[in-house]
């Protein structure tokens, strides 16, 4: 049965959106119809221009508000839900103790020209984020986080070296797409060096979900306010599987 | 200043001061005996040597390798290229290229007038910046003032042509500050590259060419501003010293200048960084700089609250360092920033108490204040709503330099009017609540005056920690930001050379023995 959705301003399918851009024009009459046409362009009904600010001598930034007229159909798609942990952190390390008898090893790293260790600090740092210990907290866990930058030939060597079973990957997004070329950098290395089936392969970022990431070649993604136990959990599980373990 | 509004103990203040000096002379006592590779090439680059040679290599570090290979670098390059002019190299640049072959540095004898030949080269370095320096200075006597805090707007498009384009939009908007943020892996560089640059990775890369071009398009809408648009760039990194230089020729006002940063979070070695820091400074004090220390970042990967007082420790050590090399407390832009997160009861009154507490423990620094970055969650509205309580604590505890918050931090480089909104907010706050440190006082025992004593004590007691071992042992220990780092590990270290009994850098001395007259503050 069709289940068809639009956004709800204040009542049931009035498809009320917000929408806000810079328009490369002066301000202006032209400027404003400009940016209605925009709108209406998108599928936007009866755009409604409430803010059309001079920001730059050629640059004018538009909040324009209207009603969408298309529609989704929410029985015809399909989305994968995030890996979601229900365990602690002692019940993790006592899972770890019991299925395996050892420390699992765990990499974390940007690559590449990503300087940015924001993401990956709030997983594996001991303080963590949120109230929640990053990895290097946990006793099931030898974290060992590589920093930024690491170039991908050297993520591999890492991996062959420690016997990982676990590669965490930040990505920052900075200009043009790249993180999601460095992200697939390391797949395709992996692949080549015969580790891919080695590791389990997570990625991490402020723009990252686990659709990309899965689309990407990785196990899992986790995007932001996403806490270590979340990924703790999902560790455990991968791994175990991967392992065979239970 | 007026009197204390948080009580802060001034014998314990005084304390930590004297507690810096001790950390700080036990800096000087190791590194004195080092230079670096990167300290030598701007020694020629002040000298005026600049250009890459056919393979892109910049002629600075082609001259510097060749002396490092024939064993001479221990004497300073400026011996070198002296002598080279003392016998024969007509120009800078032929003295350049004598030294920059293997065989001609290996052949090359020290001769006896090397510094009678050098003097009218170092003269005419001294002079340009100098000249910079009083330019700056008569620019800005010929505005009003300016309305403080400085809002400083960052722009990091990759391509300096499109910077120029949302620097100068930025500015109309009312930035008085202008960033350019480098290319992400710039700081790693062990040379500066060349020439007007326009593909880097979030950002822009530092080159003289991009700080001549950036300085004009700002300087050409001074007149229609009726104001001075300061320009500021990053003097951190392998190349620090180098980067003073090149900021110090085309007119920077503020750079970005601390060692502490690249060795906790870029893994540069310690003793390097802290020598090239120290050339950087002198340079930047001569250059009437006002410099930014990165204490800030401690806050953005460990917990802002239990980070506080190694911040504040980090800032004593920081400007006992910077005032030894000559910066005075106007060019002192020590950091600090409003990263504690927003979830946490009472978590504004932390922020204000250690914002009080920075102004009131350093009364005439530049504070550089930065934005909330950590717990920026993509919820624009949400991160909007934290930027207005950061302008309001930036003026309600009146900070120097604000950087402005991004609605948008964390999901992509800003968008135009992403900059416009944040300039707007931060304006608005800053007229709307013009007055508002004069009229605030606190309960003399409340959260905000026990939050900011419990800091001082804290920095203490972290003081104490490091003069006993040293900053070295701190750094080996994680100290600050709870990253170890080893003396003789991370990058750049064998870029650290022992110098010899007679080692010579003229500029060095020009810089120590005649401090730059006091001047307008920038």
């Amino acid at each position: 049965m069709k289940r068809t959705v639009r956004p709800y301003g204040d009542k049931k399918n009035d498809g009320a959106v917000q929408v806000s851009f810079t328009l490369p024009v002066a301000k202006s009459a032209l400027a404003t119809e400009a940016a209605k046409r925009y709108v209406s362009q998108m599928g936007i009904r009866d755009p409604y221009v409430t803010l059309a600010e001079p920001i730059a001598p050629d640059f004018t930034f538009f909040v324009v508000y209207g009603r969408a007229t298309h529609e989704v159909d929410l029985s015809a798609i399909s989305a994968e839900e995030a890996p979601a942990g229900a365990l602690t952190r002692d019940e993790i390390d006592a899972e770890i103790a019991r299925r395996f008898g050892r420390r699992l090893i765990v990499l974390g790293c940007a690559l590449e020209s990503d300087a940015h260790t924001v993401g990956l600090d709030a997983i594996f740092n001991m303080k963590g984020f949120a109230g929640d210990y990053g990895l290097e907290r946990y006793h099931g866990f030898d974290a060992r986080n590589l920093g930024a930058q690491v170039p991908v030939a050297e993520v591999a060597r890492r991996i062959r070296e420690a016997a990982a079973d676990a590669v965490l990957v930040s990505a920052t997004v900075t200009q043009n797409e790249i993180h999601v070329r460095h992200l697939t950098d390391l797949v395709d290395m992996l692949e080549a060096e015969r580790l891919r089936d080695k590791v389990v392969l997570v990625a991490g970022g402020a723009r990252v979900d686990h659709a990309l990431a899965k689309e990407l070649g990785y196990d899992a993604g986790f995007g932001p306010g996403t806490t270590a136990s979340v990924v703790a959990a999902f560790l455990l599980e991968e791994i175990s599987r991967r392992q065979g373990v239970a | 200043m007026t009197a204390s509004k948080l009580g802060l103990s001034s014998e314990r203040i005084a304390r930590c001061r004297s507690l810096a000096s001790e950390v700080a002379a036990g800096v000087r006592r190791e590194t004195e005996k080092y230079t670096t590779v990167a300290t030598e090439r701007t020694v020629l680059r002040l000298l005026g040597v600049d250009g890459v040679d056919a393979d892109e290599v910049p002629l600075p570090n082609r001259a510097v390798e060749s002396l490092a290979a024939a064993g001479k670098l221990p004497r300073g390059a400026a011996v070198w290229m002296g002598s080279a002019l003392a016998q024969g190299s007509g120009t800078v640049a032929d003295a350049a290229a004598r030294l920059s072959d293997r065989a001609g540095a290996a052949a090359l004898a020290e001769h006896p007038r090397w510094r009678d030949a050098l003097l009218p080269h170092v003269e005419r370095g001294l002079e340009r910046i100098r000249g910079n320096r009083s330019d700056r200075e008569r620019r800005m006597a010929s505005h009003p003032p300016d309305a403080l805090p400085l809002l400083y707007a960052i722009v990091a498009t990759g391509n300096i042509h499109e910077d120029l384009v949302q620097a100068q939009a930025a500015a109309r908007a009312g930035a008085q500050c202008i960033a350019v943020i480098r290319s992400t892996a710039q700081s790693l560089l062990d040379h500066v590259p060349y020439g007007a640059t326009t593909s880097g990775f979030g950002g822009t890369y530092a080159t003289q060419e991009n700080f001549r071009l950036m300085r004009a398009a700002l300087d050409s809408i001074e007149e229609e501003l009726g104001r001075y648009v300061r320009l500021v760039n990053y003097c951190s990194g392998l190349c620090m010293p180098e980067i003073a230089a090149m900021g110090a020729f085309e007119r920077l006002d503020m750079m970005l200048n601390d060692a502490l940063y690249g060795i906790i979070f870029r893994d540069i070695n310690p003793l390097r960084t802290l020598i090239d820091q120290n050339f950087s400074r002198r340079i930047n004090a001569a250059a009437g700089v006002v410099i930014n220390t990165g204490e800030d970042n401690y806050l953005t990967t460990a917990d802002a609250v239990e980070q506080a007082p190694a911040v504040l420790a980090s800032q004593f050590i920081n400007e006992r360092l910077a005032k030894d090399a000559g910066l005075e407390d106007w060019q002192i832009g020590l950091g600090h920033a409003f990263e504690i997160d927003p979830e946490l009861e009472d978590g504004l009154l932390h922020e204000i108490a250690q914002a009080e507490a920075a102004r009131e423990i350093f009364p005439d620094a530049p504070l550089k204040y930065m934005p909330p970055t950590k717990h920026m969650t993509g919820n624009v509205f949400r991160g909007y709503q934290q930027n207005a309580l950061f302008a309001l604590t930036s003026v309600a505890t009146g900070q120097s330099i604000h950087l402005l918050g991004m609605l948008t931090e964390a999901l992509h480089t800003p968008f135009l009017h992403d900059r416009w909104l944040a300039i707007t907010q931060a304006d608005t706050i800053r007229r709307n609540a013009r007055h508002l440190a004069d009229e605030l006082r606190f309960a003399p025992d409340g959260r905000i005056v026990r939050r900011a004593r419990a800091v001082l004590a804290d920095a203490e007691a972290i003081l104490e920690r490091v003069a006993s071992g040293g900053l070295f042992a701190a750094l080996s220990q994680g100290v600050f930001a709870d990253t170890r780092r080893a003396i003789d590990g991370g990058r750049g270290y064998e870029g650290v050379v022992g110098r010899g009994a007679a080692y010579a850098n003229p500029f060095m001395e020009a810089f120590t023995h005649a401090p730059a007259s006091a001047g307008a503050r920038a």
